[in-house]
This record gives structure tokens, sequence and C-alpha cells, in this order.
């Protein structure tokens, strides 16, 4: 792919490559976007500052306004603390708890990790749209609602992808050894089984994280999301929607935000140095 | 070991159906957690205490939740999906012909998306590393790492907005003549044919080329085979199961994608429906409308298993 053409360069021990460098960069402008968007905004996000509405690009609204006149810009590096944060702390919940219970049941084994499974598969059948949209008809869609309801959406994947790791582990000599001298569970998990499948884990968590950016901004973009007046990328395409028509940048303008956070993310791990990226068995 | 192969199908169809139920349980539950009671909704405020006590004990809703669940199971296997509670209708009939629209536009981005994906996915592995491999693989990535509201969006602005080609919203009562029919449906399946078939390219893609890495088609190789020999005659038949267990796998992304499509495109079909039902707090359409995605979505995934458990030589 882009591997081939982007020139190689060597920082912190570890080869990374043009491609990866720009990803991680737009990655960490969201990032920091993000925690300082309060500070940043050029005008309130309720503020109607446009007599127009869907007014084009121009100077002082640099990416047009929305339907009611709002600043486009504002609302968008705004929607980057609800996009990114609840994701983030979705897929934190999500990785944390499927790896834990991935790598329990691996190392337990017998009916534990048997029920385990069988249970996980069942909730991975359910598709992941689908799951949300009952969830939110049944218990509506408040930030901690929609956090958990996407983390336990995934935590069946992170669960399968850790166990799978943690079973190849599990049959080495040291994990016998340390049994011998007779660790507990606990030690089992964290000493030995972590260190050598966090590569992969974290490669998986950054996966992840974009399954549940693009979850939400569906969710949002179906009204059944984040609920007025807060606003993510998703919840943004989908007041502006009538935009379309003319072409108004606020409704190009979340789609590419949501989409230069997800591309990147999925180029870095693809440039990830092989080291890393590979499962380690 | 013929019999060997059949078990593990079997094992899996029982599997398939304990999940069933387990997802049918799990929607249920879901579902009947809405805050609020069922019967002083219905009747509205005025109702006086009497009469929601009496629809209470006339829709059973008294009883344990087991109890309503079994009765509930019981009346899917008989064909009865409820009462809708939005219009009182049956929820047979507002199902019915909203679910032939879905299956069309699944049927009709399914005959275009697996062969259009197949063709191209295998071409990128034959061409491994060339340009064409690369414009591939970057278009598909691009693709699957947007939402899908986005690819729709992209196309609207394309053919409706700067090409004026197409209408940006279907009407399927309006189709008139077969061109009326061909614009109506062009919105909705190019949008879902681009999500589909970025993840079929991509799994077909990866199958044909851990097929030719094996050590077989290197011998066809240094036998001096040709090329298109070496992939057609050597490694397609070897890598058709992976490649049918990826179109099936590929399919079930329809189920998330119809969702999407139909409510931006405006399109009758049951996933609209659904979201609609969402809105209203409609329970008995959304348990019905969940159940007939989750069927299918279980079907494609438990044939996508099976053929990939038959195409596995080792344990025929």
């Amino acid at each position: 792919m882009a591997r081939a053409v982007a020139s190689r360069r060597s920082f912190l021990g570890h080869s990374y490559n043009l491609v990866g460098v720009v990803a991680s960069l737009v990655i960490l402008a969201w990032t920091l976007v993000a925690i300082f968007a309060p500070y940043i905004i050029p005008h309130p996000i309720g503020d109607i500052v446009d007599d127009d509405y869907f007014g084009p690009m121009r100077q002082g609204l640099w990416l047009g306004s929305d339907y009611l006149g709002r600043d486009m810009l504002s609302r968008v590096l705004m929607g980057a603390r609800y996009t990114v944060g609840i994701s983030l702390a979705a897929v934190s919940i999500a990785c944390f708890s499927g790896v834990v219970l991935g790598m329990l049941a691996a190392v337990t084994g017998g009916w534990f990790d048997t029920c385990l499974s069988r249970f996980l598969d069942a909730m991975n059948s359910i598709p992941s749209k689908l799951f949300g949209l009952v969830v939110v008809a049944a218990v509506g869609s408040s930030i901690p609602v929609l956090i958990l309801t996407l983390a336990v959406i995934y935590i069946p994947g992170a669960y399968r992808f850790a166990r799978a790791l943690a079973v190849n582990i599990n049959t080495m000599d040291f994990m016998t050894v340390a049994r011998v001298r007779g660790e507990s569970t606990a030690y089992l998990i964290g000493s030995e089984i972590l260190p050598n499948i966090i590569r992969p884990v974290l490669a998986d968590f950054g996966l992840r994280f974009v399954f549940i950016v693009l979850l939400l901004s569906g969710l949002s973009f179906l009204g059944l999301g984040l609920q007025p007046p807060l606003a993510d990328w998703g919840a943004l395409v989908r007041e502006n929607i009538g935009g379309l028509p003319f072409a108004a940048p606020a409704v190009v303008v979340p789609s590419l935000a949501i989409a230069s956070l997800t591309i990147s993310v999925n180029l870095l791990i693809d440039n990830l140095p092989q080291k890393i990226r590979d499962r380690d068995t | 070991m013929k019999s060997g192969v059949l078990n593990l199908v079997v094992k899996r169809l029982g599997i398939a159906v304990v999940t069933l139920l387990i997802v049918l349980f799990a929607v249920f539950f879901a579902t009947s957690m809405l805050p609020g009671d069922t019967a002083s909704i219905l009747l509205g405020q005025a109702a006086t205490p009497e009469a929601v006590a009496g629809l209470r004990e006339a829709m059973h809703l008294n009883d344990p939740a087991i109890l309503r669940f079994l009765r509930w199971l019981f009346g899917l296997l008989h064909g009865d999906l409820g009462t809708s509670y939005a219009n009182d209708m049956p929820v047979a009939a507002l199902i019915g012909g909203r679910l032939v629209n879905t299956m069309k536009l699944a049927g009709v981005t399914t005959l275009i998306s697996v062969p259009l994906a197949l063709t191209l996915g295998i071409y990128a592995a034959m061409l491994r590393g060339s340009l064409y491999d690369r414009a591939v693989t970057v278009l598909s990535i691009g693709v699957i790492s947007v939402p899908e509201f986005m690819v729709a969006t992209l196309a609207v602005l394309l053919f409706a907005v700067y090409l004026k080609w197409l209408p940006a919203l279907s009407s399927v009562n309006e189709a008139h003549s077969l061109t009326d029919l061909v614009r109506i449906y062009a919105m909705p399946v190019i949008t879902l044919t681009f999500v589909i078939s970025a993840q079929m390219i991509r799994m077909t893609r990866a199958a044909v080329i851990e097929t030719l890495s094996t050590p077989y088609v290197e011998m066809a190789l240094l036998k001096g085979a040709s090329r298109s020999r070496m992939v057609l005659r050597h490694a397609l038949p070897n890598a058709l199961g992976p490649i049918v267990n990826a179109v099936a796998l590929s399919l079930s992304y329809l189920v998330g994608g119809v969702i999407i499509v139909e409510t931006i495109f405006n399109y009758p079909g049951i996933a609209k429906l659904m979201v609609d039902a969402v809105a209203t707090r409609d329970l008995p359409l959304i348990q019905s409308c969940a159940m007939i995605f989750c069927l299918g979505y279980l079907l494609l995934i438990t044939a996508a298993d099976i053929v990939a458990i038959m195409s596995n030589p080792r344990l025929r």
C-alpha cells in the first residue's frame, strides 16, 4: 500500500513512515481540540451570527453557518468533544472489560470459559445498530447510557480477540511454571499474559475506537444519539441535512471531520511497525 | 469423515437456534424496560385509574415478565406479531409490504455488489502491489472508515446535486415506468453497493492472497503455468470456501447499512418503519422489526460459518 511510497524515518527506536506520522498528527490535533474546545471557539455555539442560513465559507465564518445561522466552525470544534470523548470512554470500558474477561476465560478454562464465550457470541450476533436502536427506545439516550451501550456492544469483540491471544500464551512453559509456583489468577493475568498480548490489544483498541465513532455518528444521525442542544458530529450532519441540495459546507464539514479521524486511526494502525501490529504468537 | 462435517454443521445450527432464543429474550427485555406504564400511555392523561387497571388486566401486563415472554414467543410461532400501539393495526400487516421493499433493495444490491466486488477483489489479489491494487485498497479502506450516511450524502452531492442525473429522494409509489424505477432505486442501491463492496473486496483480496502464498501455487508457478491459469485453475477452487464466507459476512453489513440508507433516502422499507417506531416508542412494532433483522443477520453469519466448515478439506 502507501507503505511502499512513503519515506521511512527512525524515531524512538521504531521506524515510522510518513503516512503514520501524518495520521498521528491528525489524531493529536483532534484530541487537543476536544480538550480545549471551549477556549478556542470563535463564537458561542448557540449564538446566531449570520443573517442567512446555510451560509458559505467566508472570512469570520470560516466553515459557513448552519441551518439557523450559527457558526459552523465553533459547532464542529465543540462536536469533537462529544464524538471523541464519548467514543474514548466507551472504547476504554469495552476493551478493559473484554480483555480482562478474555484473559480470565483463557486462564480459567472449563465451564466459565464455555458459558462466557457462548453468551458473548450470542451478544455478538445482534447487529450493532439494531442493539443501539432497541436500547435507545428502552432507556433513552443520555450520555452515560450512550457510553454504556456502545461499550456493551463492543465487549464481545474485544473479548474474543483477547481470548484468542491469551489461549496461545496460556500453553507456554512459563505459564506452567508460574502455575506450579502457586501464583494467583490475578498474577497470571496481570504479569504473565498481559505483557505478552498488550501490543496487538492496543492495535485492536484503535480499530474498536473507529467502530464506536462510526456507530455513535450513525445513531446520532438517526436522531437517536446525542440530543439537542448537545451535538456531536453525527448530529451536526443530521440537523443540517436540509442543506444538502445546496451543497452547504454545514453538511459536508462534520462528515469530513468524522472521516479525517477514523481514516487517520485506520492508517496509523496499518502503518504501525510490523512488530506492534501483528499478533505476537 | 463425511459424518464429521455433518456433526459440525448440525452443532453450528443448534448454536444458531440457541443464539436466536437469547437474542429474542434480550430484545423482549430491553423493550419492556421502557419507563412509564404502557396502559396509561395508551389511554392518555384523562383515563381513570379503573380504566388503566382494566386495560392492564386485559393486556396481561400484570403477569410476570417470563410469562409474557413465553406468550409473545408462542404468538410468534403462530405468525401473530401483536398489534401496533401507535395505530392499532396488526404488526404483520404493517410489516408485510415494507419487508418486500427492503428485500428488493437488499436483493438488487446483492446482485450488483457480489460480481463487482469479486472481480475487483480477485484482480487486486492477482496484481498485488500494482497501482491498481493500491488504488482499490485505499478506496475500500476509505469507504470502510467513514459512516454510511457520509457515503450516502456524497452520492447525493455527486449524482443529484452536481450531475443532476438522479432524484435525491425515493418514493416507490410514484414509479410508473421502468426508467422511473431505476431512478428511484439508483441512489439507495449505489450507496449500499459502495458499503458492501468495500467490505467484500477486502475480504476476497485477503482470501485469494492467502491461497496464492501456499506451496502448491508456488509449484504451479515453478512448473511454468501462466498467471491466469495459476489463479483460475489452482488458487480459486481452493479459495472458494473463504470467498463465499467473505460474501456472506459482507452481506450481513446490509443490516446496518439498510437502516441508514432507508432513513436518509426516505425509502419505505422495514428499517425506516423501525426507526419511526423507536421515535413513537411502539413496542410490538420495534420487537418484530428487531426480530426480523436479527434473524436475517443470524442466517447470514451462520451460513458463512457453515460454508467455512464445509470448505475445510481437513474435515471432509
